[in-house]
């Protein structure tokens, strides 16, 4: 439809002029929450990447965490600049997503479930259980921000801010979803999809399902990863706590929510949900309590997510439309 | 020449004998029917076959090679494919993206290449999805191409299962009650439709209850009775069998 084709790039020009105008009114500690929701997003598209292929990995958040943890040992220990862990640490998270795959793929339904839970809670209790090199309980300080970009003739460019770190991790978000949406429409996507639709017959026709299972998973890793590496350079700080199980139900949640069955909903889900969790800050301990209900209510009524509430909702839309069209041919007709 | 070879082939689950001890040959472009009562252990010598399952002895050879205990994806790239008994599609795709998919095993596109997509990708992925709707032709349902595979009719998702195996380009196909849930009109074009595979040079081995339509379709007949090969022969020498009269015939 040629309506479509003209709203998608002028829908995308609002979204990104409202991306990059975004920060400047708000106060120091709002930026740093859409830095966060940016990582977030990170996060959820590529857990998507793992959902398309049948298995709900509770592991995601740890490798997150082992991304943050690679970059923290990186560039204090070793000093390198964040411009090279940054993709550096990224690939140690695939790294270690390729070997717990390769037991985790041959797993499924519960099992798999059961089974990422304890990888991803084993390599947690190393950080834990090892003060050398991963400090232990207190975890690591000390991460340094990313070294400035010198611009030649004017200020150079300080990531230890709030707004310039915000546009770094806007940057690194596009470039991740990028890539996974090109995945996402490739013939691997569909073969991903395929193999979650019907696993024999994907069989059937030659396809290795768990040569495709683990490509995911490890893809989703790497993004994790990345995801994990903005997060430590921006808090400065990390510890086993933070990538914790409390961490993992607020991701399934914010996928659940959003619906996983298109490349956005994941998206939707984590933009309503930190939303949310905002304005609900003067009921913090009530927080968990809030994303229980919602998890519920959501698998009681909204089985495919919130994308799944648009797809519903356009028969009322057209209606509307119809009757829209009928009331301005009545005004227009005199 | 034997493309097909069973030797000993034996599966046990427990103390449940499924497939015992089966011996069985099938020649280059034949179309064998495999026939029996239900629970006789014709779908799990499938699963034999193609690698769903691991016999616990015997061996299964293919073209002189043993492929015995081989995944299914390395068996479908040999060159065997199979549909199933219960309706099995990808559902929520196109009947065309069905049979792209399945194009998969002969599209020598690597998955860097698959995911930027250049040029020369690009000709190649029409050329494929060129050869998909001329196999959705070949088996009469190219005009619903563009229809999700979960909504059309039964007959024609059987036929796009066909058209799914033949995307594999295998040289043998095995067919699990094709025309199950179908009218005797729809029957008899499915049947039709095997011969005309049989004429592009595929082998066929066609599992089916509809006792016409195997009869009028296979040169040669396996008759199977409690996961033991008690018959074969031509349709003629397999109904006067007696022991086949008694084990399935008689009962109708």
């Amino acid at each position: 439809m040629p309506r479509d084709n003209l709203l998608r790039p002028i829908g995308l020009a609002v979204l990104a002029i409202i991306l990059v105008a975004l920060p400047f009114p708000l106060k120091e500690y709002y930026v740093d929450v859409l830095t966060v929701l940016l990582i977030n997003v990170i996060l959820v598209v590529s857990f998507r990447l793992i959902t398309t292929t049948g298995g709900w990995s509770l592991a995601h958040i740890p490798l997150m965490g082992a991304g943050a943890y690679a970059t923290a040992l990186m560039t204090r220990t070793f000093g390198w600049p964040f411009w090279l862990t940054l993709p550096l640490a990224g690939l140690a998270a695939a790294l270690i997503g390729l070997i717990m795959s390769y037991p985790l793929v041959r797993t499924k339904g519960f099992a798999f479930f059961i089974a990422s839970f304890a990888a991803g809670e084993a390599m947690r209790l190393c950080w834990t259980r090892f003060r050398v090199p991963f400090g232990g309980v207190s975890g690591l300080t000390n991460i340094p921000p990313p070294e400035a970009i010198p611009l030649p003739g004017l200020q150079a460019i300080d990531f230890s801010g709030a707004i310039p770190y915000y546009f770094l991790a806007l940057v690194v978000t596009v470039l991740c979803l990028l890539i996974m949406y090109r995945l996402d429409k490739s013939r691997i996507g569909d073969t991903l999809k395929a193999i979650h639709s019907e696993e024999s017959l994907a069989k059937s026709i030659g396809i290795n399902i768990i040569k495709y299972k683990i490509l995911a998973f490890v893809v989703a890793s790497f993004f994790a990863g990345i995801a994990g590496v903005l997060l430590a350079h921006r808090l400065w700080a990390i510890t086993p706590q933070q990538f914790g199980f409390a961490n993992t139900l607020y991701l399934l949640v914010w996928v659940i929510l959003g619906g996983y069955h298109t490349f956005v909903g994941p998206i939707i889900g984590v933009c309503v949900l930190t939303g949310l969790s905002q304005l609900l800050i003067p009921l913090a301990e009530w927080v968990p309590m809030v994303y229980g209900v919602i998890l519920i209510l959501t698998l009681l009524f909204l089985p495919e997510g919130l994308e799944g509430l648009s797809r519903r909702m356009s028969p009322l839309v057209e209606k509307m439309q119809m009757m829209g069209r009928g009331i301005m041919r009545y005004a227009t007709r005199k | 020449m034997n493309i097909l070879e069973l030797v000993g082939l034996r599966k046990q689950f427990g103390e449940l004998v499924a497939v015992d001890d089966i011996d069985l040959t099938i020649e280059e472009g034949e179309i064998r029917g495999l026939i029996g009562p239900n629970g006789s252990g014709k779908t799990t010598l499938f699963n034999l076959i193609t690698g769903f399952i691991r016999p616990t002895r015997g061996r299964v050879i293919w073209h002189g090679h043993d492929i015995t205990g081989q995944s299914p994806h390395a068996i479908a790239k040999k060159g065997i494919a199979r549909t199933f008994q219960l309706t099995t599609l990808f559902k929520d795709m196109t009947a065309l993206q069905n049979v792209v998919i399945a194009c998969h095993l002969h599209t020598k596109i690597g998955l860097f290449q698959q995911f930027l997509r250049a040029v020369g990708t690009r000709k190649k992925e029409r050329a494929i999805e060129e050869k998909a709707v001329g196999l959705l032709e070949s088996v009469g349902i190219a005009d619903v191409k563009d229809e999700i595979a979960g909504e059309l009719p039964h007959g024609h998702q059987r036929a796009l299962e066909i058209a799914i195996a033949l995307a594999t380009e295998s040289k043998l196909l095995l067919l699990d009650e094709p025309v199950t849930g179908m009218n005797p009109i729809e029957t008899r074009d499915m049947m039709d439709k095997i011969k005309m595979l049989r004429e592009r040079g595929i082998t066929i081995l066609l599992v089916e209850h509809d006792m016409r339509a195997v009869m009028s379709t296979c040169g040669k007949i396996t008759v199977m009775n409690f996961g033991k090969k008690i018959a074969e022969g031509t349709p003629e020498e397999v109904s006067k069998h007696e022991e086949v009269i008694e084990a399935y015939l008689g009962r109708g």
